[in-house]
């Protein structure tokens, strides 16, 4: 299908087309804290606000936390809110993430990743947003800006149909502070994709309704007679929105082809997986410098895919079932820990294939912790020593290597 | 039947009768109103209701004389001790005899 | 209780650190949308005020939000037994303080509150409702964070019969240990018993009739009687010189 419309091309960080897809996506109230290396995204907003280039109410508050509580009350009044993080901020909003998705308040969040002390560290990795896995959030990984920008907008369109709050998550200085070709969509187009935020809460004092009380274990009857959900059921909806998301956010990335010619119907990137042995799997910026770690091992005749993770949560067990059915070894690089036991896309990935006939080995590698340089060489020698490892033994090893100098 | 027809996605209550607590079993003690003191009674018009202003459960009204609600009345006894008149005394539950 | 309650204005439960930014999100979502003519009030007790949410309100209250903010003040965790708070007085008694009592005075959270250059601030006490209903009525017609206090006594918590829950509220202004008064644009007021006890010239009861009282001043010393009551008096005449000078 041939796309009729310009291309708008500017150069710009990460945070750049953050701010610029929040306001593409009219959201109207913005609270946000600034830390390191989300600072930037919050000046821009709060200058658009300020300028009237859009139009919304933005909130500096004085923590993380507070920010997360503001934008779940606009939320609950029927507002599209946004907010911006990264790693601590992050770990001080960790008690409203969990309130935003109970409340079911489509909320979009841009994490731009980054470690989290002790020790003290501003560079990136993906602690921060990992850690937050089990919060009920939907957490997209974008690899480039322009992925970021596009993200944003599917996110309130994602969240606003499911009732499911979305974390848009990018590399911090990798990509938060890399300036890169964004193409910045038409307004017109964008209202077009996304259309104005339906609220399933409102706060009418005509119609007084409270929200988020003291819920039992058991289900009880409410006024009009019928039985209510109790905790439980109502932690089983959130759990199924989950679950039901993949569609939607497929579909949201088809219109988006639609409209803006750029096509993200996928729960994750492929590349050269149709033929591949070897699959390398990585997310977030590090599934581009996977690519060109392939190239590497391509050009010595191994044949390497790739699986560039972008949605994380819901995670796409059978997707990636489907596509990893070919593969004898599966290295899987991650930027993040799960202390005691290996990397967190690892142990997706091996949760995945139980029950399969897949029967490939795993080698997992926790790679780029505090901004530690990842080179494409470092991922294609660490995929060739996991191939030499085959000779050794097959079986999976219970922890995951470090690429580091211990 | 599961829970689902009620079409709640989250934690949506409605106002209705019966959420402030109705007491159950456990009061002691129970506000007595006696009309021959009561000012609002005395004087058979709408004054006084320093009970009503006063009880921290709002179970009176302003009637002449002024009412219990005794399902919500936790028997506390502020009433008693307001009456500037002395015309409610606390007396025990029967059910406690 | 989901999936009745017993409020029937629109109302939301938040996490007790973020009334302050609850409230906030509350004004700036209706202000978006340009829902016009809704009076947002946030209710938080001692814990969330003093202790907890002090950060959120503090952040709405400097940022000048436009809401009511009452705090529910009974001197103590009161929703899980009764622990000591910011707001638990000295020489209390309480499940975090048991034999010693509280070492620490209360901390002056209306002071922390004027200092936010608020447009409105008042004490109140459950005992003196009248005065309660007149404050919360002039706080609605006033734009900007304002801030209601209300000591409200807490008969299983302070250890005093249920039916004296009054008359201990009217000690604690009748001794000057709560005083009744507010702050609006920065004049300051005496109200209710409080200004009758300033402008009749009246002594106020000693101190220790309210300890006397309750359970939870039993292990309350001699000293700190002395020194509490000296710190009433100071502070008394602290607030009739704001009264005559204001």
């Amino acid at each position: 299908m041939a796309i009729q419309r310009k291309s708008n091309i500017h150069i710009m960080d990460g945070n750049q087309a953050a701010a610029i897809a929040a306001r593409l996506s009219r959201v109207q109230v913005v609270a946000a804290y600034p830390i390191t290396p989300q600072t930037p995204l919050t000046e821009q907003l709060s200058l658009f606000v300020e300028s009237g280039e859009l139009k919304a109410e933005y909130v500096a508050v004085e923590s993380e936390h507070s920010a997360l509580a503001v934008c779940t009350s606009a939320s609950i009044v029927g507002a599209r809110a946004f907010t911006a993080t990264s790693a601590h901020g992050l770990a001080y909003m960790h008690e409203m993430l969990h309130w935003a998705a109970g409340a079911r308040l489509p909320i979009v969040l841009a994490c731009v990743n980054r470690a989290i002390g002790a020790p003290w560290n501003v560079l990136n990795d993906q602690q921060d947003s990992i850690a937050q896995r089990d919060t009920g959030w939907i957490q997209i990984y974008c690899r480039n800006n322009q992925e970021i920008l596009d993200t944003v907008i599917q996110a309130f369109r994602i969240a606003e149909q499911v009732y499911v709050p979305v974390m848009v998550c990018y590399d911090g200085y990798i990509l938060s502070h890399t300036e890169m070709p964004v193409d910045i969509p038409d307004q017109a187009d964008v209202d077009k994709y996304l259309p104005p935020y339906k609220p399933h809460t409102t706060l009418d004092p005509a119609n007084p309704k409270n929200y988020n009380l003291v819920t039992l274990a058991d289900p009880r009857v409410g006024v009009e007679g019928k039985l209510c959900h109790g905790y439980m059921e109502l932690r089983y909806l959130l759990q199924e929105a989950l679950q039901n998301s993949r569609e939607t956010i497929l579909d949201a990335g088809q219109e988006f082809n639609k409209i803006f010619g750029r096509d993200y119907a996928r729960m994750f990137w492929e590349d050269r997986n149709e033929d591949a042995e070897i699959t390398i799997v990585a997310m977030g910026s590090l599934a581009m410098e996977a690519i060109v770690a392939a190239d590497m091992l391509r050009e010595e005749g191994i044949k390497v895919g790739v699986l560039g993770l972008r949605v994380f949560r819901p995670f796409p067990k059978a997707d990636v079932v489907r596509v990893l059915r070919k593969s004898k070894l599966i290295v899987v690089f991650d930027k993040n820990i799960s202390y005691g036991s290996e990397g967190a896309t690892c142990s997706e990935i091996k949760s995945a294939l139980y029950g399969t006939y897949i029967n490939a080995s795993i080698r997992n590698f926790i790679v780029g912790l505090g901004g530690r340089d990842v080179k494409a060489r470092e991922l294609a020698d660490a995929t060739r020593k996991a191939i030499a490892s085959l000779k050794e033994t097959v079986i999976n090893p219970d922890y995951p290597e470090w690429i580091c100098q211990i | 039947m599961g829970t689902r027809e009620c079409n709640h996605i989250c934690d949506e209550s409605s106002p209705g009768i019966g959420e402030a607590g109705s007491t159950g079993e456990w009061r002691t003690n129970m506000p007595v109103i006696d009309e021959t003191k009561c000012t609002a009674s005395k004087l058979n018009k709408p004054t006084c209701f320093l009970c009503w202003l006063y009880c921290p459960e709002a179970v009176m009204t302003k009637g002449i004389p002024p009412s219990i609600n005794l399902l919500y009345c936790k028997g506390c006894g502020i009433c008693a001790q307001v009456c500037p008149v002395q015309a409610i005394t606390m007396a025990p539950e029967k059910k406690n005899l | 209780m989901y999936p009745i309650t017993a409020v029937n204005v629109p109302c939301v439960n938040t996490p007790f650190a973020s009334t302050g930014a609850s409230a906030t999100g509350l004004v700036a979502g209706l202000k978006a949308l340009g829902r016009k003519g809704i009076t947002v009030l946030a209710f938080a007790g001692d814990g969330g005020t003093y202790d907890i949410g002090i950060q959120s309100l503090s952040g709405a209250a400097e940022r000048q939000m436009d809401f009511i903010y009452v705090c529910y003040d009974n001197e103590g965790y009161m929703n899980t037994g009764n622990q000591r708070s910011g707001s638990t007085p000295l020489g209390a008694v309480s499940g975090t303080t048991p034999v010693l009592g509280k070492q620490q005075y209360q901390k002056d959270m209306t002071a922390i509150m004027e200092a936010h250059g608020l447009p409105y601030v008042a004490t109140c006490s459950a005992s003196f409702p009248l005065d309660l209903y007149e404050k919360v009525k002039k706080a609605r017609t006033i734009e900007g964070t304002r801030f209601i206090h209300i000591q409200t006594p807490c008969p299983p918590g302070w250890l005093f019969p249920f039916s004296d829950t009054i008359k201990i509220g009217e000690l604690a202004v009748e001794t000057g240990l709560v005083v009744l008064y507010e702050i609006e644009d920065g004049i300051f007021r005496l109200t209710s018993m409080s200004e009758s006890v300033a402008s009749k010239g009246t002594q106020l009861r000693p101190v220790r009739e309210y300890f006397n009282h309750q359970g939870r001043f039993k292990t309350i010393t001699e000293e700190q009687i002395d020194e509490l009551q000296e710190w009433v008096t100071t502070r008394w005449k602290h607030f009739l010189h704001r009264a005559t000078h204001a």
